[in-house]
């Protein structure tokens, strides 16, 4: 296998776009890619992408794409793991480069989620979960999480205040995000007014419906050389499964997939958590991002409240966790995400983060999920 | 809008609870499966779910989807049944302030919902206080 | 002798009383009260119709059955609120129970007496030795109009009842129906709301057809009202059954235990069936008990039932009537109500 590394990124500002279209906003991004890498040839394109179909209508979607890019003939494939997507689309475009099969892939992650209404958007979202045996009763992405938070706390006493203070540090992150659709910052107790979403989550505790792209470049780490560009690598890729439905996990408070994925990326890279210098991570709820540090051994199960009180994961904190802003404060057009996590670790490991730069950054850890942790595809990237 | 095929195919396991049990490791498999995930055996026996258990987790869906918006607010649960089989569904005739983590309930009949004024009516179960 | 093997029965948790309904309509309370003897109704949840009903009666009908559900070989449901105009509420019913495929299906329409039609038809298939057991479901999730006087009364409610030869809890000893065409109230197809003929509803229509039926039954038993420990009519409202009782000459102790609509309010097909239900559930072998049923349009089944001893080992295997109209009861206020019973006019 080669080494891969990634030499462009591109990304526009994340939001409700009324006036672009879905193409719009992949071409934008892709062609920001494309410059920043100073290459205008491709072998292949890999597109990460939810559900454009219930979405705006539109399959056959990574064909659709390059021809809007100018890129027929090249090979483009769409590859689909609900909210991890992007996460899949990079783990694609990276064995593709890994195995020799192509030298320059352009990966990007799309999603167009304001063409439909709040409650079709919410039936879009739900098609993550078990569409007969849990979507058929009328749960929604924010109950499955709200009933894992439930048993969460039940089980190791987190707190509302603990999921509060997710939001807070990654709206102070995000409010440094010049690309983040919301770049404001909230209180504790602004997350505690605000509307319910699904008992015991709040809307300041869910992820926003967001428009937006992101798009990397890949190629093999030599050639990356030869072009005189940081080069920064892919140097562990992880991706597992685990039950689609929440109710046949072995513990409902626990995700498996991000462990296993996690523990297979970092043996990759020969790397420990403890060596990894920043994290972007699916923080779709607040409560995920709690679930999430103790899956990938930031700290220990049941822990993961207590690390955000204790600020364990804030900006400044041994393990910085969603500098971006994450999910909350950056947006989740779902298929993008896992692309975008991507962009912020690179522009973190060249030293290009301006206001929320972590100093000397050298390696980075992305954790993108699907559904209620069916799906996780975790990378590790480093500067030289 | 689906053709009645995909919600008529459950019928066997929303009306009457019918699930299958792995004849290697003892698996419940609710709905019924062609491989069991816990030995990758593929016998089966057949057998029904216990219709009493205790709530393990809950929640209040308030922001819903099609085609429930009709519905919200209503309780959602997982429940670990007599048998150990988990299972998801609403939770209904209960105050939301009476939801409780170990709260006893039991599987009733109950329509889950209609596809508009001409469309097909969806029945299934829905968990009620014991 | 055939008769009735199991029963069952199933009310809604809400209720709402008829003073809420009465405030909104600027009516006199207490005067409807007294008037209608109505304290209160049933309000069906709006997961609930009369096939979810039917489903949780019969069940109930089948733990005191103790059969196999495959062994039922008629299944009829007897409703004016069926769910849908074209498709059986019968089919759901029968696949919920484990009857289906060897199994005849009918759905039932006549106002409120379409219940005692299907009790009437598995009871006749039953002796004729068609099917070994046949199903009988009454139940109703009944609208009335805003406003109207029937809006106090129409409430929802299912009861269910199994029969057969052997096992029996109660013997069938004698039918009989008294049929006449008399619209007193109706409802036309694609009409919301039924109307009716005001005061044409009482002595032309319920007490003409529960008369005739009581005397007519009674006549071919060569019965009169003291040889029966219990009653039931049909209770559109809680004067029309004791005046029906009163004029026949049966007591207020007779006709009590199945006395139901203060506190249910008129659960049309399931009415007398759910009188019936109460009364079975206290009991005791060798009682004999009168069911006189009424459906505008018009008519009235009579029944007499003979209790046997297998009554004392069945009555608990499920739950008794008294206990779902008097526990865990949720009131609920009239918007609560409009909003349940679909009567508020949403967009598009």
């Amino acid at each position: 296998m080669r080494d891969v590394a990634v030499i462009g990124i591109g990304m526009t500002k994340w939001g409700e776009l009324w006036k672009k279209s879905l193409r719009t906003i992949f071409v934008e991004s892709a062609l920001l890619a494309l410059d920043d890498a100073g290459v205008d040839h491709i072998d292949s394109m890999v597109v990460g992408c939810m559900s454009s179909g219930l979405f705006v209508g539109q399959e056959h979607l990574a064909s659709l794409l390059s021809d809007y890019l100018g890129k027929n003939p090249v090979p483009a494939a769409r590859v689909e793991s609900a909210c991890s997507s992007g996460g899949l689309a990079l783990r694609q475009g990276f064995i593709e480069v890994a195995s020799g099969m192509s030298d320059i892939v352009l990966v990007g992650g799309v999603e167009k989620m304001t063409d439909v209404t709040g409650c079709e958007a919410t039936f879009a979202l739900g098609t993550a979960a078990d569409q007969e045996y849990e979507g058929f009763h009328g749960l929604t992405f924010p109950g499955l999480y709200a009933m894992m938070a439930v048993a969460h706390m039940h089980k190791y006493g987190t707190t509302r205040e603990q999921m509060a203070l997710v939001a807070v540090k990654n709206h102070d992150n995000g409010s440094k995000n010049p690309l983040a659709q919301y770049p404001f910052k909230v209180t504790v107790d602004g997350v505690l007014q605000s509307v319910l979403v699904a008992d015991p989550l709040r809307i300041l505790d869910c992820s926003p419906i967001t428009d937006g792209a992101a798009a990397v470049i890949l190629c093999p780490a030599d050639r990356a050389k030869k072009m005189k560009k940081p080069v920064i690598r892919i140097t562990g890729s992880g991706q597992a499964t685990d039950t689609i439905a929440l109710s046949s996990r072995k513990e409902m408070t626990w995700i498996e997939s991000t462990h296993l994925a996690g523990q297979k990326a970092l043996s990759m890279a020969g790397r420990k958590i403890g060596d990894i210098d920043l994290f972007e991570v699916h923080d779709c709820f607040t409560i995920a991002e709690i679930m999430i540090t103790e899956a990938l051994g930031i700290v220990e199960k049941g822990r993961g409240g207590k690390a955000v009180e204790e600020g364990l994961t804030s900006l400044k904190g041994k393990f910085p966790v969603n500098p971006s802003g994450g999910l909350k404060a950056k947006g989740h057009p779902v298929g993008a995400t896992g692309v975008a996590q991507a962009v912020e670790v690179v522009k973190q490991l060249r030293g290009e983060a301006a206001e929320r730069q972590i100093k000397g950054a050298k390696r980075g850890l992305t954790q993108n999920m699907g559904g209620t942790g069916g799906s996780s595809v975790v990378h590790v990237l480093e500067a030289e | 809008m689906p053709n009645p095929a995909k919600a008529w195919r459950e019928y066997p396991q929303r009306y009457r609870f019918e699930a299958e049990k792995c004849t290697k490791c003892g698996y419940v498999a609710f709905p019924p499966r062609l491989v069991c995930p816990q030995c990758g055996n593929r016998k089966f026996t057949k057998t029904k779910l216990a219709e009493t258990g205790k709530l393990l987790t809950f929640t209040i869906i308030r922001v819903p989807p099609k085609p429930f918006e009709d519905q919200a607010p209503y309780a959602v649960g997982i429940a670990e049944l007599a048998d150990g089989v988990k299972l998801t569904a609403q939770v209904v005739d209960c105050d939301f302030a009476g939801l409780k983590v170990g709260m006893p309930v039991r599987l009733e009949f109950r329509k889950l919902y209609e596809e508009g004024e001409a469309g097909v009516i969806y029945y299934g179960y829905k968990f009620v206080p014991e | 002798m055939a008769g009735i093997v199991g029963y069952g029965a199933y009310i809604p948790r809400n209720r709402i009383k008829v003073e809420e309904i009465a405030k909104v309509w600027g009516a006199d309370a207490p005067s409807y009260k007294k008037g209608l003897m109505l304290e209160e109704k049933s309000v069906p949840s709006p997961d609930q119709d009369t096939i979810t009903m039917s489903v949780e009666a019969s069940k109930n009908a089948l733990r005191r059955a103790g059969i196999d559900p495959r062994e039922i070989g008629a299944v009829y449901v007897g409703s004016e609120s069926h769910p849908y105009a074209v498709k059986p509420s019968g089919t759901v019913l029968a696949e919920a129970l484990n009857a289906t495929p060897e199994v005849h299906t009918a759905d039932l329409e006549f106002a409120c007496k379409a219940g005692t039609e299907g009790m009437f038809i598995a009871l006749s298939l039953v002796q004729a030795a068609a099917v070994k057991y046949g199903l009988a479901v009454g139940a109703d999730t009944s609208q009335g109009a805003p406003g109207d006087a029937l809006e106090y009364s129409t409430a929802a409610g299912a009861a269910a009842f199994i029969f057969g030869k052997d096992k029996l809890v109660a013997e069938t000893l004698h039918t009989y129906s008294y049929t006449t065409d008399t619209p007193d109230f109706w409802r036309r197809e694609y009409q919301y709301y039924p109307q009716h003929g005001g005061r044409f509803t009482g002595d032309p229509a319920y007490f003409s057809h529960i008369l005739g039926a009581a005397r007519g039954i009674m006549a071919k038993a060569g019965m009169k009202p003291a040889d029966f420990q219990y009653v039931i009519f049909h209770q559109p409202n809680g004067k029309f059954p004791l005046r029906a009782g009163e004029i026949l000459g049966f007591s207020r102790k007779q006709i009590d235990p199945g006395w139901l609509v203060p506190k249910l309010g008129n659960t049309y097909s399931g009415s007398s069936p759910l009188g019936l239900t109460a009364t079975l559930d206290i009991s005791k072998p060798e009682d004999m008990i009168l069911l006189v049923s009424y459906g505008s349009g018009a008519g009235s089944d009579g029944f007499i039932f003979r209790v046997t001893e297998r009554i004392d080992e069945v009555r608990n295997l499920a739950p008794r009537t008294r206990d779902m109209l008097d526990r865990n009861k949720n009131y609920i206020d009239y918007g609560m109500y409009a909003k349940y019973r679909r009567k508020i006019r949403k967009a598009e």
